[in-house]
């Protein structure tokens, strides 16, 4: 019995080395690009679009030939919002898989943590988080596509001005991106004539917010400003109009996916916030820059996917295209030189607006790159001033 | 503070406190019949709202809800048979560990089936914007719907026990389960039963729940806690005592949120917790001796 | 000298690892390797509270949260290095100079100091939950454990100072005998072998105590309390002792790993954590060391490198349900003469 035994081991064993060698060369021939995204856990609503997104991106990519001719292999990494996940898989991406650019993570909290592994890995890191602690220091490696907090803060102040709503109550969670907004509306309030009467975080897991709006309420505030990511975002809308009140409630750019507004129902009639322009692309007039590659994307994603697209799906979109068209121009997937490429981009279209990046600027979007927003008849439009 | 605040502040903290006691009610029918604590009462919650927002995509909505009612019920029991039933003399420690590992496998269980969105059912009555003053207080149709249905369980789980053979023979196994068995009580499908109910008005507080604070796959570990603290504050296995302190815990935490910065707001049902447990773990209503006799 | 066998097969089982990695280039998988060990910590010390002396703790993660933040707070402080305490204090080795990404000096609390300050606090807050909880059983000190954890996760996630949401970050590496605690790639070999070194001191200490008058104390208490207690053993006081190195082990554990990731996170206070920690006792076999050791080993590195995907916290259930039901004793059992089912 040894006998046919010994022949198939051998025939086993030379298979494997067979595929092994077939694998490490069919490796060799892809661009590898890693990601880390909160498809699961808390932060869902903005990892699991951009996950599908940048799923949808690369097999585009693939169909067409590649990037330089190579087939591009997304390495993606589910962190479940945890930071401590993302730091070990951000390692894990850098030094084992040796990734030329890591696209994510979704939230602020993530991208902090791991801005010093990349930056110390010379690895490209361009983040869909919004804080701008993300890249303000700027470190050589480290960008972000989505807009900043000051910018949004400075359109709600705005509005609010002009209508000459100065006494406002804010409320935010209590994560990363609630507190940079907290912290931005909070410097920005003395210039622009804006008195916040009464700040309050609350948890992001929170239930039932009838209680702190209660408070708000009693201090007479002519206007609500709410800065969070989370569901929590249409409970303060309906717990708004369950207690009665009717002063209007402004949102920071984190309300852009239409499921918040099937959430809150009818409360949601009239919150504005300042957004991307991808939630309103057919408004757009013909020949804006932006208006093509928005309709495109939303086509495709949601003929793909089956949901509507929402603005986190827009800033894993835009981390790769840049990242691509930094390939091309570089012609080479040598990091420093695809990095330097990014550094030269100018006048790039994505989802969240132009973007100008240059060496003292890794976010590369401005004022311009917001409108802002309302609900009608339970569908994002533009507010026409 | 004026009195539509304070009002304000009572109607939200008699909402959550209903079903604050509605959960440890769940939880002292389980240790009644068993000794056990079910740690996976929360996701009982949770799942009906889950499920009842899937089936109201076709039916209507109480049919929706008494499915969803039905379906928990199935699971509950499931749960028994699976994991529980055929344990032999178990010591608490590991029964303990084996419903958390329950409660956490129907959680991911629930993430995978479902996914991770955020779902609310409709308003039972009313929409997301209907609000009717009371006393100058606006409070919402739903907490309304809460409180009305939290008030007809207590009632029909007092009448159940009081009247019904099932539910009388329910109450032999919590005095002693023994002698219940001695007098023929098959107290093995009684556990099953009693996984079943705890499941049921589990379900039920949940679909009631879900449009006022929507439903998300991991919310049901803070719900078990906070009925887990109502529950012990009234007294494990006292039922009565659980709707008192389920409405004092809400009441608490309502008020403190205008003392207290809001994130402080579980901190303090966890201090409460803790300081129950370490003072009087035999409850506000519970005599010093009924906990020493208890087996542990 | 038998009873240390096994620790010197664990010391040969550390160095041919990494060895093996280096010779087979896959020198990365020390990165998981690290930070498992040092979540073995908190279980060695679960598994001296669980199986010896018999108490369930759902709360081990607040532990080692309170260890890692105040590491992390006291290291990342931004002093003002011109004044005459700071300069006072720096003289004596407690405040210590740091570089961060930008080259910008900071002065904050030495790593060592902050770890003994760490110790300190875990000790401190081990002692006055300690003493209530030791009097708890069953359910109640399930549930009083949980709590716990629970509090701590809460007050982390909502105070300012601790970074809310978002925890703490950059904290500086730890300085050890001129190698250095920390996650860059450089120190990655040190790290391992300090981590590792952490691992075999601390089963050094609890193979002793087992095998010393405390440890008998502890095994009578779980055989049986009220018989200990009639037999003159000071049953609270033993069980207090063993909650409170409980505690301190994942203090320090916490104190470790925060300086090798450079920060912490309120999830390293979740309840999830502290589930993980008591299945991977039990797993391993309640009062088992080495099973606690392997199954720490193995569980938290899978885990690490995400083989798990999106079904990591479910594993861990089924695998706590499966053990619990199938395996009261754990997977690796030990022959234990007259061991009985007990509370």
């Amino acid at each position: 019995m040894s006998r046919p035994r010994g022949w198939f081991r051998v025939l086993a064993v030379t298979l494997v080395l067979m595929l092994a060698a077939f694998l490490a060369v069919a490796q060799k021939n892809t661009i590898k690009i890693g990601a880390i995204l909160a498809v699961t856990g808390p932060a869902s609503n903005l990892g699991a679009p951009e996950a599908k997104t940048l799923q949808m991106l690369v097999e585009q990519t693939n169909a067409a030939g590649g990037l330089l001719g190579r087939q591009v292999e997304l390495v993606l990494k589910d962190s479940g919002a945890s930071p401590e996940k993302a730091l070990s898989f951000a390692r894990q991406l850098i030094e084992e898989e040796e990734v030329l650019a890591i696209l994510g993570p979704s939230t602020s909290g993530e991208s902090l943590k791991i801005k010093d592994v990349c930056q110390e890995g010379q690895t490209i890191l361009l983040s869909c988080a919004a804080a701008e602690a993300i890249v303000n220091p700027v470190a050589k490696w480290v960008f972000k596509t989505p807009q900043n907090d000051a910018f949004a803060t400075l359109w709600i102040y705005g509005y609010l001005k002009e209508r000459g709503l100065t006494r406002i109550g804010v409320v935010a969670s209590n994560t990363g991106f609630g507190n940079g907004g907290m912290a931005q509306l909070q410097k920005y309030a003395p210039e622009n004539g804006i008195q916040i009467l009464i700040a309050e975080a609350y948890d992001k897991d929170a239930t039932d917010l009838t209680s702190v709006l209660t408070k708000l309420k009693a201090r007479e505030v002519q206007a609500v400003v709410n800065w969070s990511i989370e569901p929590a975002q249409s409970l303060v809308a309906k717990n708004m109009r369950q207690l009665g009140m009717t002063v209007p409630l402004l949102q920071s750019h984190g309300f852009g996916n239409i499921r918040y507004v099937e959430a809150a129902g009818q409360a949601a009639e009239g919150i504005v916030f300042p957004c991307g322009r991808l939630l309103v692309a057919d408004a757009l007039p013909a020949g804006h820059p932006q208006k093509t590659l928005l309709l495109d994307y939303k086509k495709k994603y949601e003929d793909r996917f089956g949901e509507e697209v929402s603005t986190f799906g827009g800033h894993a979109y835009d981390a790769y295209t840049i990242l691509a068209e930094a390939v091309r121009r570089a012609g080479s997937v040598e990091p420093a030189k695809v990095r330097d490429a990014i550094e030269g981009l100018k006048g790039f279209a994505g989802t969240a607006g132009i973007f100008n990046f240059s060496p003292t600027d890794h976010n590369g979007l401005d004022m311009s790159s917001f409108e802002m927003l309302t609900v009608k008849g339970g569908k994002f439009v533009l507010l026409k001033p | 503070m004026p009195l539509e605040q304070l009002l304000q502040y009572f109607f939200a903290g008699i909402t959550e406190g209903a079903i604050y006691a509605i959960i440890a009610i769940g939880f002292n029918i389980i240790y009644n019949t068993t000794g056990i604590i079910n740690f996976a009462q929360g996701e009982f919650l949770v799942l009906g709202a889950m499920i009842a927002t899937s089936l109201a995509g076709v039916l209507p909505l109480p049919l929706a809800v008494a499915g969803a009612v039905a379906a928990t019920m199935a699971v509950g029991a499931l749960v028994d048979l699976v994991f529980i039933r055929w344990l032999d003399s178990p010591s608490v420690l590991r029964l303990v560990v084996i419903t958390i590992g329950v409660s956490i496998l129907l959680r991911e269980g629930m993430l995978h089936a479902w996914d991770e969105k955020v779902r609310a059912l409709r308003h039972f009555t009313g929409s997301e914007i209907s609000s009717v003053r009371i006393l100058g207080a606006h409070i919402a149709p739903q907490a309304l719907w809460v409180l009305g249905i939290a008030g007809v369980i207590v009632a029909a789980l007092a009448l159940f026990f009081r009247y019904t053979l099932a539910g009388r023979a329910m109450r032999a196994c919590a005095a002693n389960r023994t002698a219940a068995r001695l007098c023929g009580i098959k107290t093995r499908r009684l556990v099953t039963l009693s996984f079943c109910l705890s499941a049921g008005i589990g379900a039920l507080a949940g679909c009631a729940l879900s449009p006022l604070t929507q439903t998300q796959y991991d919310m049901g570990a803070s719900l078990a806690i906070k009925g887990f603290t109502v529950a012990i504050l009234g007294g494990l296995g006292n039922s009565t005592a659980a709707v008192a302190a389920g409405l004092m815990l809400g009441l608490l935490e309502a008020f403190s949120v205008s003392l207290l910065p809001l994130a402080y707001k579980d901190a303090v049902s966890l201090t409460v917790l803790l300081a129950i447990l370490f003072v009087r773990p035999g409850g506000l209503f519970g005599r010093r001796e009924s906990q020493r006799l208890k087996e542990f | 000298m038998r009873r240390y066998l096994p620790l010197a097969v664990v010391g040969l089982a550390v160095v041919g690892l990494q060895l093996a990695l280096q010779a087979a280039g896959t020198v990365y998988y020390l990165t998981q390797l690290t930070m498992a060990a040092f979540y073995c910590l908190v279980s060695i010390g679960l598994c001296l509270l669980m199986g010896y002396a018999g108490q369930l703790s759902l709360g081990q993660a607040g532990f080692f949260a309170i260890g890692g933040y105040v590491s992390a707070v006291l290291t990342t402080l931004k002093l003002d290095a011109a004044e005459p305490a700071a300069r006072l204090l720096s003289s004596l080795g407690i405040l210590a100079e740091r570089r961060d990404a930008y080259e910008n000096f900071l002065l904050g609390v030495s790593p060592w100091a902050a770890l003994l300050a760490a110790v300190l606090v875990t000790g401190l807050v081990a002692l006055l939950v300690g003493l209530p909880v030791i009097r708890l059983k069953g359910h109640y000190l399930a549930m009083a454990t949980l709590g716990f954890g629970l509090i701590v996760f809460r007050v982390v996630l909502g105070t300012r100072l601790l970074g809310q949401a978002d925890g703490i970050g950059g904290v500086p590496p730890l300085p050890l005998l001129g190698l250095q605690v920390s996650g860059g790639r450089a120190h990655r070999v040190e790290s391992y072998y300090v981590a590792w070194a952490l691992v075999l001191a601390a089963l050094f200490l609890a193979v002793n105590l087992i095998h010393s008058r405390v440890g008998r104390a502890l095994r009578s208490i779980h055989g049986g309390e009220e018989a200990a207690g009639a037999l003159g053993v000071d049953t609270a006081r033993y069980k207090l002792a063993t909650f409170i190195t409980g505690a301190v082990l994942a203090g320090v554990a916490g104190a470790f790993l925060t300086h090798y990731n450079g920060g912490i996170g309120p999830s390293e206070a979740s309840s999830m954590k502290s589930v993980r920690y008591v299945a991977i006792v039990a797993v391993g076999g309640m009062d088992n060391l080495w099973g606690t050791l392997l199954a720490g080993a193995l569980l938290n590195f899978i885990s690490l490198r995400g083989y798990l995907g999106s079904y990591d916290d479910a594993f861990f259930a089924v695998i706590l349900i499966a053990v619990m039901l199938f395996f009261p004793d754990g997977l690796l059992r030990r022959a234990r003469v007259g061991r009985r089912e007990g509370g």
